[in-house]
């Protein structure tokens, strides 16, 4: 305060009068398409990266409903071998690489600067490149529809993917995603931490940053530490198709086993890249809608990090049925034993956030309660097959297709629909649709436990993954049945909500800089924020930098009130 | 003392939760069918991974219960509708240190319980007396190749191919030219431990029959051991299974199937296909006679 004063005295006795503010020129606000597709503002980006994500996301839940038609009946004639397989390599290669990535990259590019007190992104430009890069990505790998799609599932084994097996266009599309959406995830991933680690509001030391900005953080250094590994095997993939080297080629020198090391080095760490930013919106929604602060702030932050550290070190889970030495076998087994401390450290932390407080069940928290009980479910059977005597058995089964849907759906796609809820509000300024949004939610909980619950009974059972049609045996023409229904309920379940966002963008109340009583910075601002986010930057005192200025104002406007004749505050 | 409180209560939820765990205990007991455990009944090695995942699925309905039991009644107890006001409580050292040390502990328990398993499923057992007479199975060096104490077992390769199964009897005589070879199904003899190294032709393929034990991999250029041994009162039984890894468009297709015969049935079995199999290579080695003296075969 001293100090501006004085400059303003300053500049009133010396400087003449001309504009404090100089520059050399002024680019006038771009408007209609140009002001989307140009833009750097980490605004329209995140809202582009959010939309995009969602059509994709469409694409696989299309694809997915199509796997489920077709395994619904035994010996079912509705698609071919070759379109079945086309079908899941899509669906996974979507739901991975084009919605769940880009979708938390999305809330990350819009909510990480809006959190830490920033105005845009250390590096605009290049968060502009990342999103088009990410497109791109998307483009080519689709564009295989026309020209034969992959088929040599999302994980691409050599020499399965080899030209001497999947010769054609789409194995090639599938690489060229990788490193389409590789260099867009890199860039970005590198644009998070620079922004994160320099571009925090005054007071907001690593201690009071938003865990959803802790958990931005740790997936954009995992980021940075697994997508180089599967450029290189993609790359030494394509020579080997299309150069004449034999780096997966046993007749040539080569090694298959190369590919899985390299693919899992990355795989795994995917997983969690996955789902973390989801750990981070839970972490947001569960304290706003409990009233409470969040439980063991540093236990969380720690848990996430130290996952982190430990999903990098356990890759060859997904190799237990190779040929390999049982005492790697062993190393892996305890690596993947060892996350269950954390994640259930987790667990119990969010669980403590809700007790003795006063939760509101509005939609958001909904879908984080969902998404603690599968979350839940999903950890045990991964406890499970991390034993692995018993993944010889289950391994490529469909329990292990139950298990990684109750983490990514269950998981991933709740916390992602939470946020949704969330965070719409400060996106549009408009609230979405509550009654809506509770039917969303027990449709997609129901549909979802009824389509993959009884998948893990189907491993049990003996039915692998990646198969176009089976025979009737014991009960696996009934529970793939079950399995189906669900998924149609799961459908309209997603269907509504997306329904829900495009309706309330007009029909939906009004709702103010703040409608959830929030803790973090986004909410200090309006809904949506202007272009600069925030005309001031208030500093920061703790966790919850909102509630210390709401509570400011409350003691303030008291003081004021009891000093003031005719009180103000009164009605 | 709000921290004695939050203690006190939390014993008090977890009352009737721990009751509806040993409950689950029950259940898991009764839990024989093929819905909530893997296949056995096969082999030996298949019956103690359903062992231990029986032991596992009882810790985890447990931990299940004891959760999700948790997290209802919090979201029921707590619900802002009754008018509870919200604890600005900002976390609790003795219990975050308490479920930390929890966790660890039934990870250690868990990854304890495997070991002790784990001989039983990966090393295989001597073959009984009155299995089929086997030979001494040489050594494979620098693969996960585990031998029965004396040393002794059918041994039968496993080759597989887009889209099928090969089968090679090793006879031990160190010539792989003069075994018996067989596609479809693989006839194995009972009571008699059979070690199966697996590898493929081309791409990447997975051994699975559930009864008889888990899945390998076959992958081309590497061998990948197992082995298993069919109980007596399982023969002329068909065992199921079929390719676990995806290898293509005919995948779905890549069936595999073993029939246990006695050791008698199998010996006559393995006999018969031999003459057959010699009978045809003498026809051929005529036919290639005739050929190398230029006459037109008819």
């Amino acid at each position: 305060m001293a100090a501006a004063d004085v400059t303003t005295k300053t500049a009133e006795r010396t400087l003449p009068k001309v504009p404090l503010l100089t520059t050399h020129s002024v680019e006038r606000e771009l408007t209609g398409w140009k002001a989307w597709v140009l833009t750097t503002d980490h605004k329209k980006i995140g809202i582009m990266y959010i939309i995009t994500a969602l059509v994709f996301f469409v694409l696989g839940g299309a694809e997915a409903l199509l796997i489920r038609l077709q395994l619904g009946t035994p010996d079912n004639t509705l698609l071919d071998p070759q379109t079945y397989n086309a079908m899941f390599t899509m669906h996974g290669t979507t739901m991975v690489f084009l919605f769940v990535i880009p979708i938390m990259a999305g809330f990350g590019n819009y909510f990480a600067p809006l959190q830490i007190g920033a105005r845009d992104m250390a590096f605009p430009k290049l968060n502009g490149l990342s999103y088009w890069f990410y497109v791109a990505g998307g483009v080519v790998f689709y564009s295989s529809l026309f020209f034969g799609a992959p088929e040599a599932a999302w994980t691409a084994y050599a020499p399965l993917s080899d030209d001497a097996f999947t010769p054609g266009f789409g194995t090639d599309a599938w690489i060229f995603l990788v490193h389409l959406t590789g260099i867009s995830s890199l860039v970005g991933a590198i644009n998070f931490v620079v922004t994160i680690a320099n571009m925090r509001a005054p007071g907001m030391g690593w201690g009071r940053m938003p865990l959803f900005v802790w958990t931005i953080l740790i997936y954009s250094i995992m980021l940075i530490i697994a997508l180089p590994v599967i450029a290189v095997a993609a790359t030494l993939l394509l020579t080997d198709r299309h150069f004449g080297t034999h780096f997966y080629d046993v007749a040539g020198g080569g090694d298959p086993m190369l590919w899985q090391h390299l693919f899992w080095f990355f795989g795994h760490p995917e997983v969690y890249i996955m789902i973390i930013p989801g750990f981070g919106i839970i972490s947001e929604v569960l304290p706003v809608f409990s009233r409470k602060p969040i439980f063991g702030y540093r236990a969380i932050a720690a848990a996430t990090a130290s996952i982190a550290f430990l999903g990098t070190l356990v890759w060859a889970h997904h190799m237990f049925t190779t040929p390999s030495p049982t005492a790697v076998l062993i190393f892996f087994m305890i690596g993947s034993f060892l996350i269950g401390i954390p994640t259930g450290v987790k667990l119990f932390n969010w669980i403590f956030t809700l007790y003795d407080g006063a939760i509101e069940f509005k939609t958001p928290l909904l879908f984080s309660a969902g998404f603690l009980s599968m979350f839940l479910i999903g950890g045990i059977s991964g406890i499970v097959l991390a034993t692995f005597p018993i993944d010889w058995q289950l391994h490529d089964s469909y329990f292990v297709v139950a298990h990684f849907h109750y983490v990514l759906v269950g998981g991933a796609m709740f916390s992602i629909t939470a946020g949704l809820y969330y965070w719409y509000p400060k996106m549009t300024g408009r609230m979405m649709g509550e009654t809506m949004g509770k039917w969303s939610f027990w449709l997609m909980f129901v549909g979802f436990n009824v389509t993959f619950l009884i998948q893990h009974s189907l491993g049990l059972d003996g039915m692998p993954r990646r198969i176009y049609e089976y025979e009737d045996i014991g009960n696996w023409g009934t529970w793939n049945l079950i399995s189906t229904i669900g998924s149609f309920i799961l459908a309209v379940g997603l269907l509504l909500s997306m329904i829900n966002a495009y309706r309330s963008l007009k029909k939906g109340a009004v709702s103010g800089p703040d409608p959830w009583r929030a803790n973090t910075l986004e909410w200090f601002i309006p809904s949506p924020p202007p272009v600069n986010n925030f005309d001031v930057v208030p500093t920061v005192r703790s966790v919850e930098p909102l509630k210390d200025i709401r509570q400011e104002v409350a003691a303030r406007s008291q003081t004021a009130g009891s000093k003031d004749a005719p009180a103000p505050a009164a009605h | 003392m709000p921290r004695k409180s939050l203690v006190v209560r939390l014993q008090k939820a977890f009352a009737p939760l721990a009751a509806a765990a040993s409950a689950s205990l029950f259940l898991a007991e009764s839990a024989s069918a093929n819905w909530i455990a893997p296949e056995h009944g096969g082999s030996p090695n298949a019956d103690a991974v359903h062992s231990l995942y029986v032991i596992l699925l009882v810790v985890g309905l447990i931990v299940f219960f004891a959760v999700e039991g948790l997290l209802i009644y919090v979201l029921w107890r707590f619900r802002a509708s009754r008018g509870h006001e919200a604890k600005q409580i900002h976390g609790n050292t003795t219990l975050e240190i308490g479920w930390t040390g929890g966790a660890a502990v039934i990870v250690v328990v868990l990854a304890i319980v495997s070991f002790f398993k784990l001989g039983e499923i990966r090393n295989p057992p001597n073959s009984d007396a009155s299995g089929f007479t086997t030979t001494t199975i040489a050594k494979d060096p620098g693969t996960n190749q585990k031998l029965p104490p004396n040393g002794k077992a059918l041994h039968i390769k496993v080759l597989g191919f887009q889209y099928g199964w090969q089968f090679t009897y090793d006879d031990g005589d160190g010539n792989p030219d003069n075994d018996v070879v067989a596609y479809r199904d693989m006839y194995v003899p009972t009571n008699t431990t059979v070690m199966v190294s697996i590898t493929s032709r081309d791409v990447i393929h997975s051994w699975w029959i559930p009864e008889l034990g888990g899945k390998f991999d076959a992958v081309n250029g590497f061998q990948n051991w197992t082995w298993f041994k069919v109980p007596a009162d399982k023969a002329g039984t068909q065992f199921r299974g079929q390719c676990a890894e995806l290898c293509g468009r005919g995948h779905a297709n890549m069936t595999a199937s073993a029939i246990a015969k006695t050791p008698a049935e199998f010996k006559t079995w393995l006999e018969d296909k031999k003459t057959e199999i010699d009978d045809a290579k003498a026809k051929a080695a005529e036919a290639r006679k005739l050929v190398d003296a230029g006459e037109t075969l008819k």
